[in-house]
């Protein structure tokens, strides 16, 4: 065979997958809870000025010259209007089991980073002080929760999920990654990493990982399942796939949501992208939806004044959206600041009225019953939660 | 602690090589780097000035295809906008296998890790994907040039280029008094302004708060790009989209005239400003000695930038003349273009067989593992370039594109795969620990053994 048609042929010589020893006690483990979590991070700063509009409010108008046009679905008494974007929730809006939570914030204030801002979030810290970097607040939440295994939470995607990084154990995983070894290959392996911590650790949840998807792949090839559309819906398929069997937790990202300029052409598409994974989960979760929240927080709002490029440049509080048949849906929930210039952050953001760690915490606490004293310390350090806002059924 | 060659090709270069002999002393590879740029002349990739007028042809295109829309000349006009298309995405394929072939040719290896390096300081990242072929002639002319010159020369000519000013919105930064702001009704953005702070210079722990931001912003306001100009033009500045006034960015007032000058003078005072040394002191040691370096290192690299007034071939002698940096403890991780070229490398397989590659392999060899193992490779995640710590990259996703792009890619690329044992020398020499060599001598197949040297610690490890 020539060279060229070698390396063209797209055949991959691979070796059949052997069973795994580490395996089975992972797959096999009881979790903690029935309850399912789902996190999902907009990375880049959601507009939830767009997203969830105010239209009753009088000054929002001539906030937004362009952005407010009049397409908003109107929701409950009509202050509130949905993008059209976000038309697929609707069904699941008006079930009650879709939901927003207006002007909160992390309490991260005045720089506007993304980097840092997503840190904050990701870590649930008040700051950023020296271990905020660290570890994040899923990761915490998982240390409370007795019987926590690697397979309990699931951090998905190519990103980095600072959120579920921390000394609990979790499993990543793309759905891109494959590996085939003989069983001498892996032992071999084990050998070549087992000096070292951060390799031996990582290539053996590589291998139960793949084992185990690879045996879960063959079960659905026998049953038939459909195909996948799109990389958000192959997170979000494999997500369920996941919350359908031992996993309580999972956490992805979604990007798309600096919107500089041209909101209106940009800010639509993600949008879509984040109703289709919503939907998604639920078609895909089936009857454990009805145990299930998601919640989707991003770094900060953006501001309140459309900018010179039709866009909105970084802010402060934004919008939570949420959905899961666990939740009460179907309100836009918190408290509405106003945006007159004066009730503006700075004069040019939303104003912050809640902290959004306090709703993550109150889910957190009705769905698994966890402690509020330590809710309040080792999740969110700092955190004093307000009272309950009622987002779990 | 001192120089040792197999350390140097290794933490500081792009691997060993059995054909290429690593710099035998540290004056060695200095001169090696201070000298012309022999491997950038032997697999050329064009500068930006020689690739950018495609956009232009792209623009053309693309309008004569809409022009075109349910005329009889409509397959005509779609077919020839298609080949564009295509055309921009085998040459963003090509920068990547030329890249590579640098890697696995260069007997200069420190020049490429510096280059990329510093391209992931200064990360542009294409805003539509016709632009991404050209994100790597950027590199090649605005970074490479600079890496053994000022870092205000590097600052000054990526801040000013077009692909920057569009990945970070300057172009749609309107002084919102300036003539074409007024009439436009448009306003500042603040992207690169705040990242040129917290990324690029002072850094984010930097003596810099909002209104520095906005400030600068203004300053910035002006410079701008006008996508039909020829690219070997200077920047474009447009006084009527400058801001009026004299701007105070940290403290330092600068000119209230509206010009290009005032725009490099800020720039020249922000690569001076002593914690733009100690964030890039900082950041330069722990991309290439520790996640935590020593601070005396630190500190060294710190002092130079000062004295020298930000010579970085003086920063790149004092990181190699100062005892840490030859730790014989590896405390780094290789990033993924780095392991997958250092694995081709050592496995010397010919540059010329990388070219043969159409879409699909480079997708299947190199894209998508890459991807796999964390590295989106001319794509990173955001404008703050790749991470530095080795957690970010040895995870189990990581490792399972590791460990599969080992057992597959090199027996692909050489189907006579060479014996394990010998292999385990050439790829590692002193630095293959037991558990490696024993390895290499255990395993089944030759591909079996290969595959397990390049997905272990010590070679991974750098």
């Amino acid at each position: 065979m020539d060279r060229r048609g070698f390396l063209r042929s797209t055949l991959a010589l691979g070796c059949s997958v052997a069973a795994s020893p580490f395996l089975t006690p992972i797959a096999l483990a009881s979790a903690p809870g029935d309850a399912r979590l789902v996190v999902i991070i907009l990375r880049g700063g959601l507009d939830g000025l767009d997203a969830v509009q105010p239209l009753g409010d009088p000054d929002y108008a001539a906030l937004r010259p362009t952005l407010a046009d009049g397409r908003a679905i109107p929701l409950g008494n009509g202050f509130w209007g949905l993008h059209p974007a976000l038309a697929p929730l609707l069904p699941l809006w008006q079930a009650g089991e879709a939901g927003a939570v207006q002007a909160v914030s992390t309490p991260y204030r005045d720089r506007r980073s993304h980097f840092d801002g997503q840190d904050i979030l990701e870590a649930g810290t008040p700051g950023l002080a020296g271990e905020a970097r660290r570890d994040g607040w899923l990761n915490r939440m998982l240390l409370a929760m007795p019987g926590a295994r690697g397979e309990t939470a699931f951090a998905i995607g190519r990103e980095q999920m600072l959120i579920l990084q921390g000394d609990a154990p979790v499993s990543r995983w793309s759905p891109d990654a494959r590996l085939r070894l003989t069983p001498q290959a892996q032992r071999l392996l084990e050998l070549v990493h087992h000096e070292d911590p951060l390799f031996r650790d990582a290539s053996a949840e590589a291998l139960m990982i793949v084992n185990a998807l690879e045996s879960e792949a063959a079960g659905m090839a026998e049953m038939g399942g459909g195909p996948p559309a799109g990389d958000h819906m192959r997170l979000v398929q494999f997500a369920a796939q996941r919350l359908r069997a031992d996993t309580r937790i999972a956490s992805f990202s979604m990007g798309g949501w600096d919107t500089h300029g041209q909101q209106a052409q940009g800010l639509p598409r993600a949008l879509e992208r984040l109703a289709q994974a919503i939907v998604g989960l639920k078609d895909g979760l089936g009857p454990v939806w009805d145990r299930t929240a998601v919640l989707c927080l991003t770094e900060f709002g953006r501001t309140a004044h459309e900018n010179g490029t039709r866009g909105t440049d970084h802010g402060t509080a934004g919008v939570m959206l949420y959905a899961g048949g666990a939740l009460r849906g179907g309100m836009v929930a918190g408290d509405w600041p106003g945006l007159s210039e004066a009730a503006l952050y700075a004069r040019r953001d939303v104003m912050p009225t809640h902290d959004i760690r306090d709703h993550a915490a109150w889910v957190m606490r009705r769905l698994y019953g966890l402690d509020r004293g330590l809710l309040e310390t080792t999740v969110f350090p700092g955190l004093s939660m307000g009272s309950d806002p009622g987002l779990v059924l | 602690m001192t120089f040792d060659p197999n350390i140097a090709e290794t933490r500081f270069g792009t691997g060993l090589s059995p054909r290429l002999a690593p710099p035998a002393t540290l004056a060695d590879m200095l001169d090696r780097l201070a000298g012309p740029d022999r491997i950038a002349a032997r697999h050329r990739i064009p500068t930006w000035a020689e690739a950018a007028p495609t956009i232009r042809e792209f623009r053309i295109l693309s309008r004569a295809r809409r022009d075109a829309a349910d005329t009889p000349t409509e397959d005509e006009a779609e077919a020839a906008f298609a080949a564009i298309r295509l055309d921009a995405t085998e040459a963003r394929d090509r920068r990547l296998l030329s890249v590579m072939a640098r890697h696995i040719d260069t007997d200069d290896g420190l020049r490429e890790r510096l280059v990329a390096f510093w391209a992931s300081h200064f990360t542009i990242r294409p805003r539509d994907p016709f632009s991404a072929h050209l994100v790597v002639p950027t590199i090649e002319q605005v970074i490479r040039p600079h890496v053994t010159g000022r870092f205000a020369d590097m600052l000054r000519a990526v801040t000013t280029h077009p692909l920057m000013l569009v990945s970070l919105d300057q172009v749609d930064s309107y002084g919102p008094n300036s003539l074409l702001g007024l009439r436009r009704d448009r306003g500042l953005n603040e992207n690169l302004a705040r990242e040129l702070l917290e990324l690029h210079t002072v850094g984010v722990d930097g003596p810099y708060d909002q209104t520095d931001v906005r400030q600068l912003a203004k300053l910035l306001t002006g410079l701008t790009w006008d996508r039909d100009a020829d690219p070997a033009d200077p920047p474009l500045y447009r006084f009527d989209m400058a801001e009026p006034g004299a701007e105070t960015v940290m403290g330092r007032t600068f000119s209230d005239e509206a010009s290009l000058d005032t725009v490099l003078d800020a720039l020249d005072a922000l690569a001076d400003h002593p914690a733009t040394a100690r964030h890039l002191a900082g950041k330069f040691a722990r991309h290439f000695v520790a996640d935590t370096p020593d601070p005396a290192l630190v500190a060294r690299l710190e002092a130079v930038l000062v004295a020298t007034g930000g010579d970085l071939m003086a920063l790149t002698e004092a990181l190699l003349t100062h005892p840490s940096a030859w730790d014989p403890v590896p405390r780094k991780v290789k990033w993924p273009f780095d392991f997958c070229a250092s694995a081709l490398r050592a496995l010397a397989i010919p540059a010329e067989d990388l070219f043969v590659l159409d879409r699909q392999g480079v997708t299947r060899q190199f894209r998508r593992p890459m991807t796999v193992m964390g590295q989106h490779w001319d794509d990173p995640p955001g404008p703050e370039g790749w991470p530095e710590a080795a957690e970010a990259w040895i995870t189990p996703q990581g490792m399972a594109g590791r460990i599969d792009w080992a057992m597959r890619v090199p027996a692909e690329f050489r189907p006579d795969l060479p014996d394990p044992r010998d292999f385990v020398q050439t790829a590692l020499g002193p630095l293959a620990g037991e558990a490696t060599l024993f390895a290499a001598s255990a395993a089944e197949s030759r591909r079996d053994g290969i595959a397990v040297i390049l997905a272990s610690t010590d070679f991974n490890r750098r």
